[in-house]
């Protein structure tokens, strides 16, 4: 894993090399330190000798300059790679997603996408900035500080040789220990976060049913949870300082006792005895600070699974190596397509099954059929957002696999059903279509998708700013913004799922004749929930439960298709009622 | 000015959360730090007299007698041991108080969040007070239970070395202090732009985790359209900007350990030569230089980390000023004293009554002491009704209108015209600003919220579902009710169908607002939970707009059952639903412009004529 997410240092290879070059150099001036200092006492102060002090007062000061130079540059270069390392890993991962196809979307689902984009690379980025400050640094620290206690005294450098596994054995006991608690803690939090994420979306049902208690309830329990978890977490994690502090001070009475019998028996001098303890303390605190990378480390790794999961993903369409350019015409042959979602469980669950249909280049072809019998699905094997299981779908004559992906779906427009806009003008928004388009040719589109009229009247026209997710344009508005939008692209199919339902019946009409006046050889899809939406279609298809029930015209279907028949009759009634009073 | 009251108006609350709950806990820790930084300041002068006292004395002794030198280590051992124990007891309580502490205050937050207006989730954004609960609560965390002991203890490690600095010579402490204030400056320099470019940062974090979740949801769209390239664009703007403020914040960050720890060591020499050469001139006892020296670097230590801990701390602080605003928002008011009782009938008098009965009574107490009780019918009544958001606006204009018990109320109209909010404003998500509504001839503004929400159903434009099991779900309105009772509602809403071909039926768990489900499924459940809250009075706010004509057609039966004998307020896309209501109102720009039955109103060939024969657009 760690090899995965290295690649990633790409441009910031210079930084994170230099951080731990310039970390060892911070540390060694460190270690200097104290052994200069000792002889400003033990030679210096000892014999009242000011020169002496001077000499090695400017040693000291010129380290110490040294020091804060080297110390600014590591945090410099720390800082520096962290930040973009985990840009990398950011855009990395962006990258990776643009190239997924909707299987993949639905796989990972938009929230845990976004976690992952957002809090994963943040604690990886903390653990990367950890690993080459102080992964670098605890260790040399440790060396070093150890190597000069050997300089001044190998008999009383043995204490930390004992002193160093033992407390090393604790912590990582302790980090050991507390980390399945902090496991367990994450959870609860996530948890939490969910009563709170689905208690705000869910403001008003909760308001409405007077169920404020309820939710108090429900939150009062997870946070609690985690209350406990955290608690028994912190508690063994709470043993961490007085561990330490009870080994360096074991240390510092160890050397004191000893260091007197050899002070006392001439093999050691008094300043050597501080600054053997100023080493205890650089030997100890180094062991302190590898527990706590050790720490930081394990919880990392979770979130760096998490975004290796993104980058290692396949995505699930990708296009072949020699790809048709070209889609002749928007012409398209369902050939016995079945098609089943590969997260369902079993996958002898169709979702489609066997579907022959064909549709001629210029023809209007309206979808009904109840919920959950596939029509979205059907229509999204077009454009290829999702692949056929079984059989073949064919555009112009060519199986879409051999398309390459962009000339399919630039001559394939599509109107989702959740369709989005973005925050932006509604020109910008236009502009997906089409970003060369100019002004006359979306005042085109939008005359031809019936929204024309209503930007007009909005002060700022076709430079209005919607709000993220166009919330400030009613849904009839927003669905024609979205259709304009699709036609900008000049498609050869145009598909509309379900994208006129809040549109007026008026309006709708509107639109189709436009369509079928406008746009002749554009073929054209219509899935609709109100029948005269599609009854004009030259070709209606009736789909139940993942099979075609009926193809045909309205008035072929209302002689041979009971669903038809059931669906326009509990539609029409009212209608007919209404011609009667107007003649 | 106002920022700093502000900021130390926030250190007053935190501190008041600490001292009201764990008064005598943190007395302890106060004083368990104080004892373990002293034991840790004893330790440097135990050192310092261990080599005057102890070892000196002993040096060329020919028969070194050891034993008072263990006596003193043996005593030292235990003040030491007294030093490990303080400090394993102030880190195990303050863990007591700061998780207790962060528990009431999510708690606080959470229950306040409860009682607050539905304008308040209007205008701020899910993930901004999602952020307040995860980011906010977690750097107070971290502050909580390391910063702030840290500095304690640093501060009482400070000014004990300090006053022993000054015990043992005058000019020198001077010349610590005159370092502390360079090192102050420095600090507040680097620690200044630090947390400048670290608000920069989040600004920009925010901006980048917008961007990405704006992308995220729409991915669908970006993939249809192939404008991947243009996303990836932009991103990587934001990304960039995000990084170098990133980097800049970091580096400030980083560089301050350094810097005080560096300033730290050339005051050690400058002590050290001063001291030096007052040494020389017979003013200091070598043993006193030596002693002071170690008080300089046990004096620059916790300096150092002070600073470090700084940043946490003003980041922490901002944390706690946005959990205190969402706490101080003001809350949905509520002087309604009229309540909601079940009742049942004895001798022809209404009686309160504990069972559920399927019997509701207004309970009424009046001013005189006296409690009148008054059947719950469903009757409401608009007075004069005028109504905005914001003073300014007025969105709907003296309406009034009357809804007799049992009736189907309908309203259409096109987007913005004001049907929504009538129906928000019977249940009192706003509150009007003149005029009244009267529920069964009681002004809603004396019924308790709670109580009138509950006589209220509702199946709301965009159907929220919590995570647990479909049944969970139907059960929301009304957790008491039996499994019986649950499968009935859902009958009722034609929801059992497709609920019997789900894996593992009424037990399926559903999660994240019903990932997986239809948006007509949803829609059904959501239908069902307002059966099973069987309440006199329903408001159906577009329910039936994303369900298939067929599945319509059965939800409508399942509808019709369920608003017999109900008062009823639909909002509907589809005019078909609507044409046997009672009464329906045509709203325009906030005003009722037309009144009546289907008949009525066709035969007028006004506005709802056109709307009826598609000459004019709904939404």
């Amino acid at each position: 894993m760690i090899k995965k997410l290295a690649k990633y240092v790409k441009d910031c290879k210079k930084d994170t090399i230099l951080t731990p070059i310039f970390v060892i150099f911070e540390v060694i001036m460190e270690v200097m330190i104290p052994y200069l200092m000792a002889k400003i006492i033990d030679v210096g102060i000892q014999n009242s000798d000011v020169k002496y002090i001077l000499e090695i007062g400017i040693f000291l000061i010129v380290s110490a300059i040294l020091s804060l130079a080297f110390g600014m540059l590591s945090g410099r270069f720390a800082a520096k790679a962290s930040a973009g390392y985990a840009k990398n890993l950011r855009k990395a991962m962006f990258d990776k997603i643009q190239t997924y196809a909707f299987e993949n979307i639905d796989k990972f689902s938009t929230s845990s996408l976004i976690t992952r984009l957002t809090t994963d690379v943040t604690n990886v980025q903390n653990a990367f900035q950890m690993i080459i400050r102080i992964l670098v640094r605890a260790p040399i620290m440790l060396i070093f500080a150890l190597a000069m206690t050997f300089t001044i005294s190998a008999k009383l450098a043995c204490i930390f040789l004992v002193a160093i596994p033992v407390l090393g054995f604790l912590l990582i006991f302790i980090a050991k220990k507390a980390h399945p608690n902090f496991e367990k803690v994450f959870k609860k939090y996530d948890k939490l976060n969910r009563v709170v994420q689905e208690d705000l979306s869910g403001i008003r049902v909760v308001k409405a049913y007077a169920k404020e208690d309820l939710e108090k309830e429900k939150f009062r329990d997870v946070n609690n949870e985690v209350y406990t978890f955290f608690k028994k977490a912190e508690k063994i994690v709470a043993f961490n300082s007085p561990v330490m502090q009870f080994t360096v001070y074991t240390c510092i009475l160890l050397i004191s006792w000893f260091g007197a019998q050899l002070i006392v028996g001439g093999e050691m001098q008094t300043g050597q005895l501080s600054s053997l303890i100023t080493y205890a303390y650089q030997i100890l605190m180094s062991l302190m600070m590898l527990s706590m990378v050790f720490v930081m480390v394990i919880i990392a790794q979770s979130s760096a699974e998490r975004i290796v999961e993104v980058l290692e993903e396949e995505p699930a369409i990708k296009n072949k190596e020699r790809t048709v350019k070209e889609v002749k015409d928007g012409g398209i042959v369902f050939d016995n397509v079945s098609f089943c979602y590969s997260d369902e469980k079993d996958r002898t669950k169709f979702a489609l099954r066997n579907i022959n249909l064909e549709i001629k280049p210029g023809e209007t072809v309206g979808i009904i059929g109840g919920t959950g019998s596939s029509k979205s699905t059907l229509v999204q094997l077009i454009p290829r957002l999702y692949e056929a299981t079984k059989g073949r779908v064919k555009v112009g004559g060519v199986d879409v696999r051999d398309y390459d992906l962009e000339t399919l779906r630039d001559s394939v427009s599509m109107v989702l059903q959740k369709n989005v806009l973005f925050s932006g003008t509604i020109s910008e928004n236009l502009r997906w279509g089409n970003k060369e388009a100019d002004d006359e040719e979306l005042e085109r589109v939008c005359k031809l998708a019936q929204a024309d009229d209503f930007i007009k009247q909005f002060p700022a026209k076709y430079e209005t700013v919607l709000d993220q997710g166009g919330t400030n344009v009613s849904g009839g508005q927003k669905q024609r913004i979205c259709i304009a939008r699709a036609l900008l692209k000049k498609p050869k199919i145009l598909i509309l799922d379900d994208s006129t339902s809040a549109v007026d019946t008026k309006t709708d009409a509107f639109i189709r004749k436009a369509f079928r006046e406008e746009i002749p050889n554009t073929t054209k899809i219509i899935i609709a929930q109100r029948i005269t939406s599609i009854e004009d279609a030259d070709k209606i298809v009736v789909l139940n439960e993942g099979r075609i029930d009926g193809v045909g015209t309205s008035e072929e279907l209302l002689k041979t298709n009971k669903i038809y028949r059931e669906v326009y009759e509990s539609q029409m009634k009212g209608d007919d009622e209404k011609d009667g009073k107007e003649n | 000015m106002e920022k700093k009251t502000k900021k130390s108006k926030t250190v007053f609350r935190l501190l008041k959360y600490v001292f009201t709950i764990y008064k005598l806990q943190f007395f302890i820790v106060f004083v368990a730090i104080i004892i373990s930084s002293l034991a840790n300041v004893m330790g440097i002068q135990f050192i310092q007299s261990l080599i005057d006292n102890y070892i000196v004395p002993l040096i060329g002794n020919e028969n070194p007698d050891f034993s008072s030198l263990l006596q003193a280590i043996a005593s030292m051992g235990a003040i030491y041991l007294i030093g490990v124990i303080a400090t394993y007891i102030y880190n195990r309580l303050m863990i007591n108080i700061s998780q207790g502490i962060l528990n009431k205050i999510r708690t606080e937050m959470f229950e306040h969040m409860q009682t607050l207006p539905i304008g308040y989730f209007d205008s701020h954004s899910h993930g901004e007070v999602m952020s307040t609960y995860t980011n906010d609560v977690d750097t107070l965390r971290q502050a909580l239970s390391q910063s702030i002991p840290q500095v304690f203890s640093a501060v009482v490690t400070m000014v004990t070395v300090l006053i022993s600095m000054f015990t043992t010579n005058v000019y020198l402490t001077l010349v610590v202090i005159a370092m502390v204030i360079i090192m102050t400056f420095v600090s507040k320099y680097l620690g200044g732009n630090s947390s400048r470019y670290f608000v920069k940062q989040q600004e920009d974090l925010g901006k980048v985790n917008g961007y990405i979740e704006e992308m995220m949801e729409g991915q669908k769209v970006v993939k249809v359209f192939c404008h991947e390239e243009e996303t990836k664009k932009k991103f990587d703007e934001l990304n960039e900007n995000l990084c170098d403020s990133g980097a800049k914040a970091n580096t400030y960050a980083n560089i301050l350990m350094p810097c005080i720890l560096n300033i730290g060591n050339l005051g050690y020499v400058l002590v050290a030569v001063i001291g030096g050469i007052l040494s020389v001139n017979g003013i200091l006892t070598i043993g006193n230089i030596a002693a002071f020296l170690q008080y300089v670097k046990a004096f620059t230590n916790p300096l150092g980390q002070v600073s470090q801990q700084m940043n946490f701390i003003v980041m922490a602080l901002a944390g706690a000023e946005r959990i205190f605003k969402l706490i101080d928002e003001k809350p949905e008011e509520d002087d309604g004293y009229v309540t909601l009782v079940n009742a049942k009938m004895e001798n022809g008098k209404i009686v309160e009554t504990e069972e559920r009965t399927g019997l509701w009574a207004w309970k009424h107490p009046h001013q005189d002491g006296r409690i009148t009780y008054a059947r719950l019918r469903g009757r409401v009544t608009f007075d004069d009704v005028v109504f905005g958001y914001t003073d300014k606006k007025v969105v709907l204009h003296n309406i009034s209108l009357e809804a007799k018990e049992g009736q189907k109320v309908s309203f259409v109209g096109a987007t913005g015209a004001g049907k929504t909010t009538i129906t928000n404003l019977i249940n009192r998500f706003y509150d009007i600003q003149s005029g009244k509504i009267r529920y069964d001839g009681i002004n809603i503004q004396k019924i308790k919220k709670a109580d009138l929400r509950r006589s209220l159903g509702m199946v709301l434009q965009d159907t929220s579902l919590f995570t647990g099991t479909i049944k969970d779900n139907i059960r929301y309105s009304r957790p008491e009710a039996s499994d019986e009772e649950v499968y009935e509602a859902a009958k009722l809403a034609n929801a059992d169908t497709f609920i019997k071909h789900l894996p593992q039926g009424y037990d399926t768990v559903i999660t994240g607002n019903g990932e997986g489900l239809s948006q007509g499924q949803r829609q059904l459940l959501s239908i069902a939970r307002a059966a099973l809250d069987n309440a006199p009075v329903l408001i159906l706010d577009e329910a039936t707009s994303s369900i298939d004509t067929r599945t319509e057609k059965i939800v409508q039966d399942g509808m019709d059952k369920l608003m017999n004998g109900r008062t009823v307020f639909v909002i509907a896309h589809r005019l078909s639903t609507i044409r046997n209501s009672d009464l329906i109102m045509v709203l325009d720009q906030g005003r009722i412009i037309e009144r009546g039955n289907h008949e009525e109103l066709m035969a007028k060939k006004g506005m709802y004529y056109g709307l009826y024969t598609g000459a004019i657009e709904i939404e």
